[in-house]
């Protein structure tokens, strides 16, 4: 059972979990503020809040300038896609992992881990190499394969701490009534993990919508997603400060609806097994 | 139901030659988000109507986003880009490696001879034209008549580096907010280091002797740091040492500062209402100098290439020669008047006399005029490049070295320090890549 904690102490939490979620929040909304403002409005000392100058300006000229729609279809393509492969590849890992592990399974988890320190411009040259030999340079399918082939690691971790948490009795007892593998773990053992699996979809969507190495570096034209889209909105010479920031906040704000709408089956998704 | 041999065969026949009526050829362009670039992309009209077998597609990337995708691209032959956008550094490294197509042979009413001898001489290697100027810049001062008139001064046309530390002293008022000049001191190749290494020119230094031998150990950049660190920390503003060209466009639109030494493509903003708040108070003057011969300024020039990877180099050539071109000046003044063409490419811009009347014209040729990348140091070198040196290794080593001035400017090291330690860096350097012993 909770404690229960006094006026006096709830106030002060309640204020502290205020403070701290506006302090992580601010760049953002200061971003959106920007986006609203002229661009010497944007760039003024001190800078300008209420007395700032406010237009739709900026969001008009990056509609103008870009084929928004196209940006952001693929991103979606992208990042559904490469979540959705990644999930196909790692369940089966995963449950391997938790139920049938052997000697190597802790080795092989932290070599999977691993890669993901390897900063990713050490492989960009081979990499854009093989793309160019298997003509996938600037293909949305190329990058579904990338992105899927880089969060790999975190949704294995993932689903591998949801599914140890499922006892292994359950997964018996299936095998005893003669549940053939593939039965058991699409009958069984999906939908005891789904919120599981659910927050590890929902936090690789968002993984794959803000990656932005890959998806600039093997894009040019036809599969550039949104964070290409922003690239394009950042200038060597002259104010663009204000224009960036509608183009970044029409970038997010997709992201930023699903996140909003799902944040309970993310945080139960990411707690879920933190305390025993 | 039966269809006739003929019947069908007509059909078949019509639709291929319809479908090779309709044959486009598409080519990617790859630039970056600048004013003469983004209204290049709104007057496309004018290029698809010319062109209708031609379907342009744009990759809009910050420079050093596009510099670093453009340069893996071509060197594993990805093909990935017809057009590219490269400036002054690249195209004599390039050229030579045999990354970019010759130029030489765009069509007669190109008039390769009205390129500005300057501009043109930075984007040839060895009689061969690797890329076609779609703006050139040079750099000069800007300063504020009002701040100057107040304090009883005028401006010399041609300042002398003393002129300018006087002017800065006069117009300093730091209770209001004004500081007298404005300088890069953000670290990178194309920041703090490119402002240095062309101020440096005026004071007769140079990166290098005739042998490849570092040079910062010489008293000419003594001289240049000292000049440079008393002028920035008695009259620059707080935290300089952050502050690269957007920053100090900031500074200056908005009234802070008195003096600024930048890119001539800044005038255009500063003398802009809807930005700045000083717009008719500005005056233009050449960069200064210490009467050893060579002025302070820079050369630069967005220019249009075609890489050697490129699968459709004929129709890139038609776009280069439609976006580089007189007629495409012309084109731009019509539709949104002469002081919005790209500036600083040909001569016969500078001789219409339309264009003559846009106050920054003037200063802006003159500027460029006096830059020479062939022979950017009082005493002799052996690179290329006025701000920069046109080897490959010159974007690590320049930006190390920006990187130890911005911190001398920002007061963590002496300049006697800075330079110890930039000449032993690029000592180091240049012994890894081979240049020297």
């Amino acid at each position: 059972m909770a404690r229960a904690l006094s006026p006096r102490r709830q106030l002060v939490t309640t204020l502290a979990a205020w403070t701290v979620a506006l302090l992580i929040f601010f760049p953002v909304l200061w971003m959106i503020l920007t986006s609203f403002k002229t661009e010497a409005s944007a760039v003024a000392m001190p800078p300008q809040f209420l007395s700032a100058d406010w237009t739709l300006e900026n969001y008009a000229e990056v509609w103008a300038r870009s084929d928004y729609p196209r940006f952001f279809w693929n991103s979606v393509v992208i990042a559904v896609g490469s979540t959705l492969l990644g999930l196909l590849v790692a369940i089966p890992s995963a449950w391997a992992m938790a139920f049938v592990p052997g000697q190597r399974t802790r080795d092989l988890l932290m070599w999977m881990l691993s890669t993901k320190m390897m900063p990713a411009v050490a492989v960009m040259v081979p990499l854009y190499l093989i793309f160019q030999r298997l003509g996938l340079l600037d293909s949305r399918i190329g990058l579904v394969i990338v992105l899927m082939l880089m969060n790999l690691p975190i949704i294995v971790w993932m689903l591998y701490t949801y599914f140890k948490e499922i006892p292994g009795e359950i997964l018996e007892a299936a095998r005893m009534d003669g549940a053939s593998l593939w039965n058991e773990i699409v009958h069984v053992l999906t939908p005891m993990a789904l919120p599981g699996i659910a927050s590890t979809m929902l936090l690789n969507i968002i993984l794959a919508w803000n990656e932005a190495f890959w998806t600039i570096v093997l894009t040019t034209t036809k599969a550039a997603p949104l964070s290409a889209f922003i690239a394009s909105f950042s200038a060597p010479q002259g104010l663009f400060y204000a224009k960036l920031s509608a183009a970044s906040a029409m970038a997010i704000l997709p992201i930023l609806i699903l996140g909003w709408f799902s944040q309970k089956q993310l945080v139960r998704g990411l707690t879920f097994g933190a305390v025993k | 139901m039966t269809i006739s041999l003929g019947a069908l065969l007509g059909a078949t026949a019509s639709l291929a030659l319809s479908g090779a009526a309709m044959a486009q050829t598409t080519i990617t362009v790859a630039t970056v988000n600048n004013g003469d670039m983004v209204r290049m992309q709104g007057l496309m009209d004018d290029f698809n109507a010319k062109h209708p077998d031609i379907k342009v597609e744009w990759v809009t990337l910050e420079e050093n986003v596009l510099r670093q995708n453009v340069t893996t691209d071509i060197a594993t032959g990805g093909g990935q880009y017809d057009v590219i956008t490269i400036g002054t550094y690249e195209v004599p490294i390039w050229g030579k490696q045999g990354w970019l197509e010759s130029l030489n042979d765009l069509p007669a009413d190109y008039d390769v001879d009205d390129l500005l001898p300057a501009i043109r001489g930075g984007l040839t290697v060895d009689g061969t034209l690797y890329a076609s100027p779609f703006y050139g810049e040079s750099s000069m001062v800007m300063y504020r008549t009002d701040l100057m008139e107040a304090a009883g001064m005028t401006m010399p046309e041609a300042p002398t580096w003393a002129d300018i530390e006087k002017a800065a002293a006069a117009m300093t008022n730091k209770d209001a907010g004004i500081y007298g000049v404005c300088l890069r001191g953000k670290a990178g190749w194309g920041e703090n280091t490119a402002f240095i290494t062309a101020m440096s020119n005026s004071f007769g230094a140079r990166w290098f002797d005739e042998n490849w031998v570092p040079q910062f150990d010489q008293p000419e950049w003594k001289a240049t740091i000292d000049f440079y660190l008393n002028l920035m920390n008695n009259y620059g503003p707080p935290g300089a040492s952050n502050n690269g060209f957007n920053e100090n466009l900031t500074l200056f639109q908005q009234g802070k500062c008195g003096m600024w030494i930048d890119a001539t493509v800044a005038a255009s903003f500063v003398t802009n209402p809807k930005d700045s708040t000083v717009a008719d108070k500005v005056g233009f003057a050449l960069a200064p100098d210490n009467g050893l011969g060579k002025r302070g300024n820079w050369l630069w020039a967005w220019s249009l290439a075609i890489p050697a990877s490129s699968d459709a180099k004929d129709a890139a050539k038609t776009f280069i020669n439609w976006a580089t071109n007189k007629d495409y000046l012309a084109l731009v003044a019509s539709k949104e008047g002469w002081a919005n063409v790209p500036p600083g490419t040909r001569t016969s811009l500078y001789e219409n006399p339309e264009y003559q009347k846009v106050p920054f014209a003037k200063m802006t040729l003159e500027s460029i005029n006096s830059a020479d990348p062939n022979n950017p140091t009082v005493k002799p070198v052996p690179y290329v490049g006025v701000q920069f040196v046109a080897i490959p290794e010159f974007q690590g080593i320049g930006t190390t070295v920006g990187e130890i001035f911005s911190a001398a400017l920002a007061g963590q090291k002496t300049a006697d320090q800075a330079l110890a330690e930039a000449q032993a860096v690029v000592t180091e350097e240049m012994k890894a890549s081979g240049y020297i012993q």
